[in-house]
């Protein structure tokens, strides 16, 4: 009798103070630029999404919308239907994100990589993926035979030309010989195009390739070729289990976690996130064997001083393809200068495309 | 061997049925969709309320609604020119990317300049850019005898691929941080608003104004007679002395002109600038509208508006229920497929002889 009394009594109250706290009808809702299954950029959101629902968080997503005009229809809806947090999850989506949140004030939208924060309820979020591209720089310039690195790039934006350099500086440092090449093939996600621009790479020498792009071709068409390749956005190792020596892998599922409870418990407040290896937004993909222990433990501990920011990855002296000095020696990039970055360090071949 | 099933073509096809069958054809797609959600494990009345009534029951949606067809009922109405005199234009899609780029590049000459002519300006270069681009395959036609469904697939990607240039290079925004785009155009080429807070803009004018004139050029000119006959058989119309040649030119132009004319309503309607994304294949869509439109300029409004709603439906299927949004590719899909099948039915007899039984045995 008094055993089922307090049962009621602790439920009522767990109902009770549920109903405060949080809103049972509390929302999350997830634009995606690709399918949930392109094993790269989306999929690596769809398993942020997967780790809010299982925090207890409804959600919902919509998968494959172009960044055209459709985008903003059908962040409106998300808004409308009641969802209370929306992540927009790809660059393309800045202007619609600000535009649907400007009419929407009571709703928090977050929009990955971009640069506009218009209204009070727009955060924006992005991961420091040079870190991880140091760590490849690394590993490719102690792998490489033919000193040549070939990279499969997307769009001259800052965050992929700071990608290159961040490799090149890194691996210079090991391998003072080491020469970029790269092939930019103006898409995120194109397997024919990817595949195509490695093999072209390979062609030209390169026996380490890396990609800027969402798709597991070029890996595979390293793995075919017998050459050595770094999985991108998530881990791609079982697709190349030979040619893989490691991948950046993008874990958005601590900041979506975290963002959706802050929003739900009414914390939530305007950001600009950029996280790397010490937050875990940007993680490794587990190191090839092929690579020895030394240079594994070399890359550990490396990963470690990135983390602990006793290792920067852009620290002086950093020159420019015209050997201009950038940063100077002892110094670090700054944060203003990473976010804008658009010449090549040296060592990079080939111009940026204008 | 003795055929057991004879397709005898039909002499006489009640115009009235002809018309008639492409509701036959989304009835079969609504019940095809229903079958479908069903096997997927949802309700398939549930389903199909939140595809097809959902998307539109607020003033919103209509706009919506609105605003995904107009440049597909433009694109289907010029195509529905090639298509009734035998010219298989299959890349509207590049003529109306073409139109952007032109229309696009008028609005970024006038990029913070103010005038009331800018805009018809910018819409008067779409439509000529488009009109240039569709020319191509014409007289590659008309004067090498080339094929005009390989050449004008085929420029699709010659003008994707330009417009990439272009928005990476020369017409990137110079604040833009390097991204895949041009600024945004100046409030002066952007189309007016028709309701504010809605997003529906003054191009479906241009979409009904494509329609009055192509009903008025088909069945009240000489010219929509020469289409016609010329559709309907190519010695004919040699034989009343029609000038081919002329003809094809036209037609390909009124077609590439609408599809440019689309293609700068969604630049300086929606979008507000040049990026890679501005058309998810509307022209290859408009395809599908057309022949739903049975090429007639009504019937092509009531099809662009059909078809536009697969598209809102499959978004709001998905916010809903999580139906995976590539079903919107399904329905669209099955709508052709049933209409071309009961078109068949249409214009064939399919009749089964009956054998007797021994006659089955060997």
């Amino acid at each position: 009798m008094y055993k089922n009394f307090f049962r009621y009594l602790i439920s009522a109250i767990f109902l009770l103070g549920f109903s405060v706290n949080s809103n049972a009808d509390f929302k999350v809702g997830f634009v995606y630029v690709g399918p949930t299954g392109d094993h790269g950029w989306t999929f690596q959101h769809h398993e942020g999404r997967n780790a809010v629902e299982a925090a207890g968080i409804k959600t919902t997503f919509v998968e494959s919308v172009p960044e055209g005009a459709d985008a903003e229809r059908v962040i409106r809806q998300l808004a409308q239907s009641g969802h209370d947090l929306i992540f927009t999850t790809s660059f393309g989506y800045m202007d619609p994100t600000n535009k649907v949140a400007k009419d929407f004030p009571n709703v928090k939208f977050e929009h990955a990589t971009g640069y506009k924060r218009e209204h009070s309820n727009v955060s924006t979020y992005s991961a420091r993926f040079y870190e991880g591209r140091t760590l490849l720089g690394h590993i490719a310039g102690k792998m490489t035979k033919t000193n040549t690195i070939g990279y499969i790039a997307s769009f001259p934006i800052p965050e992929v030309i700071r990608g290159i350099n961040a490799m090149t500086l890194a691996a210079q440092k090991v391998n003072p010989n080491i020469k970029t090449k790269i092939v930019w093939v103006f898409t995120w996600y194109d397997p024919g195009k990817e595949a195509e621009a490695a093999q072209a790479l390979i062609d030209q020498g390169a026996d380490v390739i890396m990609q800027h792009t969402d798709s597991t071709a070029p890996v595979q068409t390293a793995e075919k070729a017998g050459v050595w390749s770094f999985g991108q956005a998530s881990d791609m190792q079982r697709f190349a289990p030979k040619s893989i020596l490691t991948s950046i892998i993008d874990d958005w599922a601590p900041y979506y976690v975290e963002r959706a409870i802050a929003a739900r418990d009414g914390t939530w407040n305007q950001q600009d996130t950029w996280h790397g290896l010490k937050e875990g937004m940007v993680a490794m993909g587990p190191y090839n064997s092929a690579m020895g222990a030394d240079l594994v433990k070399e890359v550990e501990q490396l990963q470690k001083d990135l983390a602990s920011g006793k290792v920067h990855s852009f620290t002086g002296p950093i020159y420019d393809q015209k050997g201009n000095i950038l940063v100077a020696e002892g110094k670090v990039a700054d944060d203003g200068m990473l976010a804008g970055m658009s010449v090549y360090v040296k060592g990079v071949e080939g111009d940026i495309p204008k | 061997m003795v055929p057991l099933i004879k397709i005898e073509k039909r002499n006489d096809v009640p115009m009235a049925l002809y018309f008639f069958t492409p509701f036959i054809a989304i009835i079969l797609t609504i019940l095809g969709g229903g079958i479908i959600f069903y096997i997927l494990g949802f309700n398939p009345i549930e389903a199909l309320k939140f595809y097809f009534i959902t998307p539109i029951s607020n003033l919103y949606g209509l706009s919506e609604l609105l605003l995904k067809a107009t440049p597909l009922c433009l694109i289907a109405i010029g195509l529905s020119f090639c298509f009734k005199s035998n010219n298989w234009n299959i890349g509207a899609e590049g003529q109306l990317t073409f139109g952007a780029i032109v229309g696009g590049g008028v609005a970024l000459l006038f990029y913070n300049q103010e005038g009331f002519y800018i805009l018809p300006l910018v819409i008067l270069a779409g439509a000529i850019g488009g009109m240039i681009f569709a020319l191509i395959p014409a007289i590659l036609k008309t004067y090498f005898n080339t094929n005009e469904i390989l050449v004008s697939l085929m420029l699709v990607y010659v003008s994707k691929l330009l417009l990439d240039y272009l928005v990476v290079g020369p017409w990137s925004n110079p604040e833009g941080f390097n991204f895949p785009e041009t600024r945004q155009f100046s409030d002066s080429s952007r189309m007016p608003l028709l309701f504010e807070g809605l997003r529906i803009h003054a191009g479906i004018f241009l979409a009904l104004a494509a329609v009055m004139l192509s009903w008025f050029v088909l069945y009240k000119t000489y010219l929509g007679f020469q289409i016609k006959v010329s559709g309907l058989s190519l010695k004919t119309a040699k034989y009343a002395g029609f000038k081919g040649n002329t003809m094809i030119l036209v037609v390909f132009m009124i077609s590439g002109a609408c599809a440019g004319l689309a293609g700068v309503g969604e630049i300086t309607g929606p979008i507000g600038q040049l990026h890679r994304m501005i058309s998810p294949d509307y022209g290859f869509t408009a395809i599908i509208v057309a022949f739903l439109g049975r090429l007639n300029p009504f019937g092509i409004i009531f099809a662009s508006l059909v078809v536009a709603l697969t598209y809102l439906g499959a978004e709001t299927a998905q916010i809903f229920l999580q139906i995976p949004k590539y079903t919107g590719q399904v329905f669209q899909g099955m709508i052709l497929f049933f209409l071309l099948a009961s078109d068949y039915l249409l214009f064939f007899k399919v009749k089964i002889l009956s054998l007797k039984k021994n006659e089955l045995r060997h």
